[in-house]
Formats: C-alpha cells, sequence, structure tokens
C-alpha cells in the first residue's frame, strides 16, 4: 500500500488534534466523563471517519454505508467529536454532552442520535451486535464493512469470547474488530486485575486474523485496515496498542484519567499541548 | 428546614461496613468487578487483601465465583453497579445462587436514576422487580447511611441469597445508631392518619419532605421506611391500609414490578385501599444531575404530596 500525500496525513493529524480537543472540552464541560480510553481510540477513530469509512452525514441511514460500533460505550466523547466534526451535527451541541435532555448520552444512544449504530455503555455487547450487521449484510450481498471497537479490559467479558467464536465460525471477512490496548483499567492495568493477554494468540486461535499496531501511528492504521479487506473467510481484529490519555503529558498512562474531568487550569493546559503538536495553529 | 442535615452516600457506609463486618468474620468475602473504587469495596481490600477477589469486567463469572465460595462456607459480597449486578446476570444469580439457595449478597450501588451523568445504560429501574420474583431471594433497599451500615451487619449474620441496593450521591443521614433494622420490617417513622406514604432507598427522605408539605395543608401523612421489598411487610401495610384513607408508595424503580407493585398485591389480597404509586413509569432514565432527574421524572415530594391529595 502506498503511503499517504503529505497533505492527506497532515488532514488526518489535523482532525485528530480536533477531535482530541473536543474530547476534553466536553468532558471539561460536563465535569464528568471520560477522557483516557476517548483520547487512546482517537487515531483509529480518525481513520476511520475521515479516510476508510463510506459513510456521509447526509445519508445516515444509507443501507451500504459502513458500519462503527463503539462497544467500549464510555469512550462516547471520541464518537462524538468524530460525528461533528464529520457534519453530523454542530460542534456547539458537544457543549450537552451529559447534560439533561441532551442527545449526547453518558454512553450513546442509538435511538437518540444518528450516526449511532448501537447503544452501548453495559461493555462487552458491542461484537455481538456487529456480528449481527456483518450476518445481515453477507444475506443481503452487500459490501458494507462493520467495525467494532473495545477495550482491553472490556474483553474480560465472556460474551466476548461467545462473539470472537461466533465471528469466528461464520467466517465473516466483512467484519473488523479493534482491540484498544491501552494496558488500563479502571482497578489497575489489565494485567493485575484479570490478564487478557495474550489477546493475538486467543482471536487467532478462534479463526481469526490478527494484525498487530501501533495505534497512534496513522500509516499503520490504515495498512492494517487495507490488510483485512483482503482477508477472506476470516475476520480481522486488529490489536491496537495505545497510549490512555494519548496526546495529553499530565494524562498519558494515568490510571485515574479513566473517568474524571479536567478543570479549568488543566483543561487550557490540554488545550495547549494539543495546539502545539500540529493542531490548530 | 434551616438546620444543616448530615449527608453521606449509601456507597460510603457501605464500604465501612465491610470491613467492620470482615473483622467480625474471617469467612466474609469480598468480589468486585473492576468497579472497586466506585463501590467503595476499595475499603475493605485495603484491610483484608487476601479476601478481596477482583474479577475483572466479568460479572456473570462473580456471581458463579461467589456461589461456589459461599459453598465452602464464605460469606461473599458481590458487588458492581446495580446494573450489572442484577440484569446482567439474572440466570446467574436464578440458577447459581437462588436455586441452591447459597449465602451469596450481591451488594450493588449506583442505584437507579441518581446514578446521573452515566445515563439510561447504567440506571437500574427494573432490578428490583426481576430480583423480587426470584425464590429464596432478600431484596433491601436501605433509606440512609445508618441503615446501610446495619443491613449489611444483618446481611452478613443472616443465612441467604440477598440483594442489596445503594446509591451513588451524598443523602441526608435520617438515622442514628439507636435505629432498630429488621430485615422484612417496615419502620413507621413519622406519625399521621389521614394518609400513608410508604418508600424505600432514597424516597424516604422525599417523603418525609412530601409529609411537611402535607402537613402544611393540614393533612396528616404517615412514613412508611421500607428497607425490604422483600419478604414485604404486610402487618405494617395493611395496618396503614386500616388507619389511613390510602397509600402512596414512593420508589427509585420502575413501578412495574417494584415497592409499588409489591404494596398493590399485599392491599389486594388483605385489605383493599386505594393506592398511588411514585416511581420511574416504565421508561428508561437519561443522563443528567441526580436532582434534575428525580424532577424530570416526578420523583419528588411535590408529586407525592399531589398523589397524596387525589386520595383524600
Ligand atoms: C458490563 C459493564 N461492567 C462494568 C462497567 C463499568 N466500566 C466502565 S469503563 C470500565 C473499564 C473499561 O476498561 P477498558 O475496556 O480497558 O477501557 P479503556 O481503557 O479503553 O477506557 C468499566 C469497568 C461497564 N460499563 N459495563
Ligand atoms: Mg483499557
Amino acid at each position: 500500500m502506498s503511503k499517504l500525500a503529505g497533505e492527506q496525513m497532515a488532514e488526518l493529524q489535523s482532525h485528530a488534534s480536533n477531535i482530541r480537543q473536543e474530547i476534553v472540552k466536553m468532558v471539561a464541560a460536563a465535569n464528568s466523563g471520560h477522557p483516557g480510553g476517548s483520547l487512546s481510540a482517537a487515531d483509529i477513530v480518525t481513520v476511520l471517519y475521515f479516510h476508510e469509512m463510506n459513510i456521509y452525514s447526509d445519508k445516515p441511514a444509507d443501507p451500504d454505508r459502513d458500519r462503527f460500533i463503539l462497544s467500549k460505550g464510555h469512550a462516547s466523547p471520541v464518537l462524538y467529536a468524530a460525528l461533528a466534526e464529520k457534519g453530523f451535527f454542530p460542534k456547539e451541541e458537544l457543549a450537552t454532552f451529559r447534560k439533561l435532555n441532551t442527545r449526547l448520552q453518558g454512553h450513546p444512544s442509538r435511538k437518540l442520535l444518528p450516526g449511532v449504530e448501537q447503544s452501548t455503555g453495559s461493555l462487552g455487547q458491542g461484537l455481538s451486535s456487529g456480528i449481527g450487521m456483518a450476518l445481515a449484510g453477507r444475506l443481503d450481498k452487500k459490501d458494507y464493512r462493520v467495525y467494532v471497537m473495545m477495550g482491553d479490559g472490556e474483553i474480560q467479558e465472556g460474551m466476548v469470547w461467545e462473539a470472537v467464536m461466533a465471528a469466528g465460525h461464520y467466517g465473516l471477512d466483512n467484519l473488523c474488530a479493534f482491540v484498544d490496548s491501552n494496558h488500563l483499567q479502571i482497578d489497575g492495568n489489565v494485567e493485575e486485575v484479570m490478564n487478557p493477554h495474550p489477546i493475538d494468540d486467543k482471536f487467532r486461535a478462534f479463526n481469526w486474523h490478527v494484525i498487530e499496531i501501533d495505534g497512534h501511528d496513522m500509516e499503520q492504521i490504515i495498512s492494517a485496515l487495507h490488510e483485512a479487506k483482503q482477508v477472506k473467510g476470516k475476520p480481522t481484529m486488529i490489536l491496537a496498542n495505545t497510549v490512555k490519555g494519548k496526546g495529553i503529558s499530565y494524562m498519558e498512562n494515568v490510571c485515574g484519567w479513566h473517568g474524571t474531568a479536567p478543570n479549568s487550569e488543566q483543561l487550557q493546559k490540554a488545550l495547549d499541548e494539543l495546539c502545539g503538536n500540529g493542531g490548530e495553529q | 428546614m434551616e438546620k444543616t442535615v448530615q449527608k453521606k452516600a449509601t456507597r460510603d457506609a457501605y464500604g465501612e461496613a465491610l470491613v467492620e463486618v470482615g473483622k467480625k468474620n474471617p469467612n466474609v468475602v469480598v468480589l468486585d468487578a473492576d468497579l472497586s473504587k466506585s463501590t467503595k469495596t476499595n475499603d475493605f481490600k485495603q484491610v483484608f487483601p487476601d479476601r478481596f477477589i477482583n474479577a475483572g469486567i466479568a460479572e456473570a463469572n462473580m456471581v458463579g465465583m461467589a456461589a461456589g465460595l459461599s459453598s465452602c462456607g464464605k460469606v461473599p459480597f458481590a458487588s458492581t453497579f446495580a446494573l450489572f449486578g442484577s440484569l446482567r446476570v439474572a440466570d446467574m444469580i436464578r440458577n447459581s445462587v437462588c436455586y441452591p439457595n447459597l449465602n451469596v449478597k450481591i451488594a450493588v450501588t449506583h442505584q437507579g436514576l441518581t446514578l446521573g451523568e452515566d445515563g439510561a445504560s447504567h440506571q437500574a429501574v427494573e432490578d428490583v422487580a426481576l430480583l423480587r420474583a426470584m425464590p429464596n431471594m432478600t431484596v433491601i433497599i436501605p433509606a440512609d447511611a445508618t441503615e446501610t451500615k446495619k443491613a449489611i451487619h444483618a446481611a452478613a449474620e443472616t443465612y441467604g441469597p440477598m440483594y442489596i441496593r445503594m446509591g451513588r450521591p451524598s443523602i441526608p443521614v435520617l438515622f442514628d445508631d439507636s435505629y432498630d433494622f429488621q430485615i422484612g420490617k417496615g419502620i413507621q417513622i413519622r406519625e399521621g392518619n389521614d394518609v400513608a406514604i410508604i418508600a424505600t432507598g432514597v424516597m424516604v427522605h422525599i417523603a418525609l419532605e412530601a409529609a411537611e408539605l402535607l402537613a402544611g395543608e393540614g393533612i396528616n401523612a404517615r412514613v412508611i421506611n421500607m428497607a425490604t421489598i422483600k419478604p414485604i411487610d404486610e402487618e405494617i401495610i395493611v395496618k396503614a391500609a386500616q388507619e389511613t384513607k390510602g397509600i402512596v408508595t414512593a420508589e427509585e424503580c420502575n413501578i412495574l414490578g417494584g415497592l409499588g407493585a409489591a404494596v398493590a398485591e399485599v392491599l389486594c389480597e388483605k385489605h383493599p385501599a386505594p393506592l398511588r404509586r411514585v416511581g420511574v413509569e416504565d421508561t428508561f432514565g437519561e443522563s443528567g444531575k441526580p436532582d434534575e432527574l428525580l424532577q424530570k421524572y416526578g420523583l419528588t415530594a411535590e408529586n407525592i404530596a399531589a398523589k397524596a391529595k387525589e386520595l383524600l
């Protein structure tokens, strides 16, 4: 796969930076929400929405669209920021996140917000819905693809492994799952709380194609998605090595930023860092 | 209401109570599913690290492990948010805990709407209906921090499956240490013979406010704290039906199957009387601050008082 032209890459980087800024602004405005896992997933979500997926804000219910399920629904800020950046709703609405009467619920609601493919928040359930969408695509002879994003703590749920077995069993090559391997959950390191590793071999044993990448390297994300499309007869799992809180120095790899909002001073520092990192001038 | 009321979250009282029962009984073990800082089981973990078991984000396995521990004489308290400790694992509780009648305490926090900003996906309002329908299960919703402590001590000392439902936000402390908690007993906490308000959990202090509103209009409302939803205290319900013009129930649950339903069942069979139910009216909640949500969904003193007046 050829490398992205410099300006395309710069564009993706700028979307990713905008999304990161909106994540911290939104969580700070709500004084509630989950910045850490939103930031670790931000680069992958950026590539999906601005490079890979065939979705358009003016036809959110197009039967041929690609689907993205944020199974780790607590990372809703990254999804909302991407949808707003993509034009599904005005960015001003992000300020309503987690407030009474909002469409931007603490965890994504399919019923309330166009662009949200499945309601999530209760961990471990998204992959199964993704399998359903992939099976429907096969039945309807459609060539859309289904993407599911899971957390590395989330995959401790038994239901995930029922789904992993089913997707492998049905050989769903139109399904691609990400595991956001940021090594943290709420009570500590995933390895210490309930070790899910080796994640790659487990998926392989269930008939999945596995690709391991740096989940913050745009080129690697793009080429992994490209490779996944070439695989026949198997679903693909992209094991993304990521940093929880990525992009904001004081949040990176700090467990406490899983579900804590920055105060106004911390928000300013975060925005300064993000703008300095090749985002907006 | 000028005097300042002391406030405390029932989950905070839970963490403290766990340490106390852990000291009393070496067989007490605590399980959690990656929420120990929120459920406050972390308090127990700090004191008794060897008797704390983190299941990871795997609630079904947590309940199954608790069942096995109980069968070997341990007294497991398994904790997570109310939604994941009930609806997510309903069959495991039914078949691995209730059916063999094992001594497992499912002690959950972040109940109902007052969980707040996380929204509907995390707001269990159906759990009480579900757990109440399981044979052998006892269901308890403490009204404040004091009652929580007493309930946890009672749970540790009383054999059998129990579901104890606690909350996230700070709420008024209503009772002092002399408060007499007994599993299966409702307690009258305010006298009155015009109407009776039977409330549970966070709605108890709101029911007391409603009674004040009614008193301002010359209406004397009896208030009953019904901490145990199952087995329900039939006697106190029948007495209230006999001595007042009608009953209003108040709960932070779906009115389908919750406290209101339990009271209705007793009234219909034992002493038919007019009833109004205040609670979540068969709908999902949403994100918002706990108080805003109680307001929006009608779980207020004003609404309880208005329903009470309908009975006069
Ligand atoms: C079934 C269920 N159990 C527990 C929770 C509470 N919870 C929310 S996020 C989280 C930790 C998730 O860790 P991980 O999947 O690694 O997410 P990330 O690190 O990407 O934020 C937990 C336990 C939940 N949302 N759903
Ligand atoms: Mg993680």
